[in-house]
């Protein structure tokens, strides 16, 4: 064997392993296995265009569902979803917020425009009619109720998505992860292929 | 019966509790496994559809660090199923490691209540904490 051919096994050698380390590395979040592709969508994108996921495809999408008025939940989420973006660097170029609503009385693009731009103005946020928002939860097993009273308030599951580079929904992060635990995982799904 | 043959009945009965118990309490954790892993087994959708009451999972789930502290779902039927907080495929599986002591909420549609609770205990280190630790796991055994 040449020294060409000894080169070129080596550098084989070398990205096979980087890449097995990249997938093997233990994530913070839970894990699914094997991957299914992440259920797409289209819904209306807090930046007036049809928001489906696949506009994302390339990207790591870290996908959540709340609503603006969320007093408790939603804004610890967003801030520490701003928080991990930030910490990425230039990396976030490559990372993806979407904030689907379940809220679709209140949370018009607009509004949803305007909440999320308060965390990071990268963030969107999808809304829709309840059928199709309905749908969304359903294929995500996401579980949201209205409370009775007067302000409208909802429970709703408060974990985040994380879907890598090629859409397939790879791990749930629950609420309460600090956004170094983000920063972890988001680096892993960024450095698989 | 005599005295002596009584104090030696005594003695034997005590060191038949406290034995047990010095060793419960004492002896370091260890398990094969750190996953507390709960299974929809196949056919499970059909026996539903059929009007059977399948509860898999408890609403509150213990579990505790550095001992059992990875939960481990496996959906083993034929159709997707909502397991726990979220929608599994057939022969998916979920992984969720905890590395905090706390108490997880998750909006649970499976349970009557909306909620799924898992409760993080501290590595149970202390002799009392080993003892209470072997004795759930004992009492959930033979439940």
């Amino acid at each position: 064997m040449d020294v060409k051919h000894l080169l070129l096994a080596a550098s084989l050698f070398v990205a096979a392993a980087g890449a097995r380390a990249a997938d093997g590395a233990a994530l913070k979040a839970g894990v699914f296995e094997p991957a299914r592709a992440a259920p797409d969508f289209t819904l209306q994108g807090s930046d007036g265009a049809p928001l489906q996921l696949r506009r994302y495809r390339g990207k790591v999408v870290l996908l959540g569902f709340g609503f603006t008025s969320c007093q408790a939940v939603c804004p610890v989420t967003l801030g520490t979803l701003a928080a991990a973006r930030k910490k990425l660097g230039a990396r976030a170029d490559d990372v993806q917020v979407v904030y689907v609503t379940v809220d679709p009385e209140r949370d018009d693009a607009a509004r949803m425009k305007q909440y999320l731009s308060s965390f990071d103005p990268r963030f969107i946020g999808a809304t829709g009619s309840e059928d199709q928002l309905a749908a969304v939860r359903k294929a995500y097993g996401i579980a949201a109720e209205k409370v009775a009273g007067p302000d409208g308030s909802y429970t709703h599951s408060s974990f985040v998505y994380l879907i890598d580079r090629a859409g397939k929904l790879r791990a749930l992060m629950p609420y309460g992860h600090a956004p170094d635990d983000y920063v972890h995982d988001v680096g892993i799904l960024l450095a698989s292929p | 019966m005599t005295t002596v043959r009584r104090h030696w009945l005594a003695g034997g009965l005590s060191a038949a509790v406290l034995v047990p118990l010095g060793w419960a309490a004492l002896a370091p954790l260890r398990f094969d496994s750190r996953e507390e892993v709960f299974e929809i087994p196949k056919g499970t959708y059909a026996r539903r559809m059929a009007g059977d009451k399948v509860e898999i999972l408890p609403s509150t789930i213990r579990l505790a660090l550095g001992v059992h502290d990875v939960l481990l779902l496996r959906n083993l039927d034929d159709v997707p199923q909502q397991f726990g907080p979220t929608v599994m495929m057939p022969g998916q599986s979920f992984r969720l490691p905890f590395e905090v002591a706390s108490d997880y909420q998750f909006a649970c549609t499976a349970h009557a209540s909306g909620q799924m609770t898992i409760v993080v205990e501290p590595e149970p280190s202390s002799p009392w904490a080993r003892l209470r630790w072997r004795a759930a796991r004992l009492w959930k055994a033979i439940a």
